[in-house]
């Protein structure tokens, strides 16, 4: 205890904030209050992955709409998140060697992945709205189809409510993450940029496709991380690398169940 | 100070647990797309196949291989334990639902 008050000292007198840390689970606090956080996040996800499950079971027969065209879609959307794991493992390790043109690179391409898969993951709303899955509160496209889409949302809602409810859930986690890893990445420099993806999307999105009002959960992420980098500007060191890389992989996590369960356990032969 | 997770092994693990990740990922969809089992059977295959992938990403991308026991233990057991519990109140609910024929 007197040598730790010690180094606190001593780190204090170096002006060396944030040097001392007093240990818990032997990490840093950072890390230690994102697990818990993440933690929690995943019991958000058991919950609606467990009602799917239960929607699922009771509800016979279940919708088998997903066609080989979905499922290579969602294939790639895997491939996608698994390879921005890797690149963000890459990131955390430039972090830890100091390398910080390389940290930079790393959490771009990370951040490169994550938008790749936002971008599929739209196409496939877009789609599938269109050809008739839909619920009550979406714009109807122009040319919507009534054919096996409209008769599943009429006949199984809780195919689109679940369908929906799971995925824009995760599709959120994943824009937050590319959020966090633009800030972590570019600092300030990256709020001009999110700010023109918002407009540009708000402005080229046409009316009648939802994500024309998705899209502003940038605009709120914009005020976020504006607030956050007003309150707090700082250069992001490694263990901020680290912890934003750990809500990264669990973004991934959370994929590797919805993907089976939602895609794989509905596809038509 | 209580420097970021350091690993003794090199990068090349990271390469194979993203490869393995990969192929366990080709595995489930041509299972899925070939309906080789029953949808019970083919959700529990799937669902075995998802815990496998997520205790990899977990032990070696998130490093909690690399955490302390007390962390590691900690957490697992907490989480695991609330799905327990989640899965208690559910699907017995959903089972009997579906036994019943409530519509």
């Amino acid at each position: 205890m007197a040598d730790a008050a010690l180094q606190h000292n001593a780190a204090a007198a170096h002006g060396a904030a944030g040097e001392y840390e007093a240990p818990l689970f032997g990490a840093y606090s950072k890390k230690v209050g994102m697990w818990l956080f993440l933690a929690s996040d995943s019991l958000t996800f058991g919950a609606l992955l467990f009602a799917f499950s239960y929607n699922r079971i009771y509800t016979t027969p279940w919708p088998t709409p997903f066609h080989v065209a979905s499922i290579i879609n969602a294939s790639i959307m895997t491939a996608c998140l698994l390879s921005s794991s890797l690149t963000m493992v890459l990131a955390v390790f430039a972090s830890q060697r100091h390398d910080r043109a390389w940290t930079r690179n790393w959490l771009l391409a990370t951040m490169i992945f994550g938008t790749a898969f936002i971008v599929l993951h739209g196409m496939e709303w877009s789609k599938l709205i269109h050809e008739g899955l839909t619920l009550p509160g979406f714009p109807k496209p122009a040319g919507q189809s009534q054919g096996e889409f409209a008769k599943i949302s009429a006949g199984v809602p809780q195919f689109a409510a679940t369908f929906f409810g799971l995925t824009a859930m995760h599709m959120l986690h994943v824009t937050i993450g590319v959020i966090y890893l633009g800030v972590v990445a570019l600092r300030k420099w990256f709020l001009p940029i999110l700010g023109v993806i918002w407009l540009a999307g708000f402005f080229l999105i046409p009316s009648d496709n939802v994500f024309h009002y998705g899209i502003h959960a940038l605009l709120i992420g914009l005020v976020v991380a504006s607030i956050i980098l007003f309150l707090k500007p700082k250069d992001y060191d490694a263990h901020d690398v680290e912890v934003s890389g750990l809500y990264w992989h669990f973004v991934d996590l959370v994929w590797m169940f919805i993907f089976p369960l939602v895609y794989l356990m509905s596809t038509k032969v | 100070m209580h420097d970021v997770a350091k690993h003794d092994d090199s990068k090349g693990q990271y390469f194979w647990v993203w490869g393995a990740l990969l192929v366990l990922t080709g595995v489930e969809v041509w299972l899925g797309y070939r309906q080789v089992f029953e949808p019970v059977r083919m959700l529990e295959v799937l669902l075995v196949l998802s815990v496998m992938k997520s205790a990899l990403i977990v032990a070696y991308f998130m490093h909690l291989k690399f955490e302390t026991a007390l962390m590691r233990w900690l957490l697992v057991i907490s989480v695991t334990g609330c799905f327990v519990i989640m899965y208690f109140f559910f699907f017995p609910d959903a089972g009997r639902i579906l036994r019943l024929g409530v519509k």
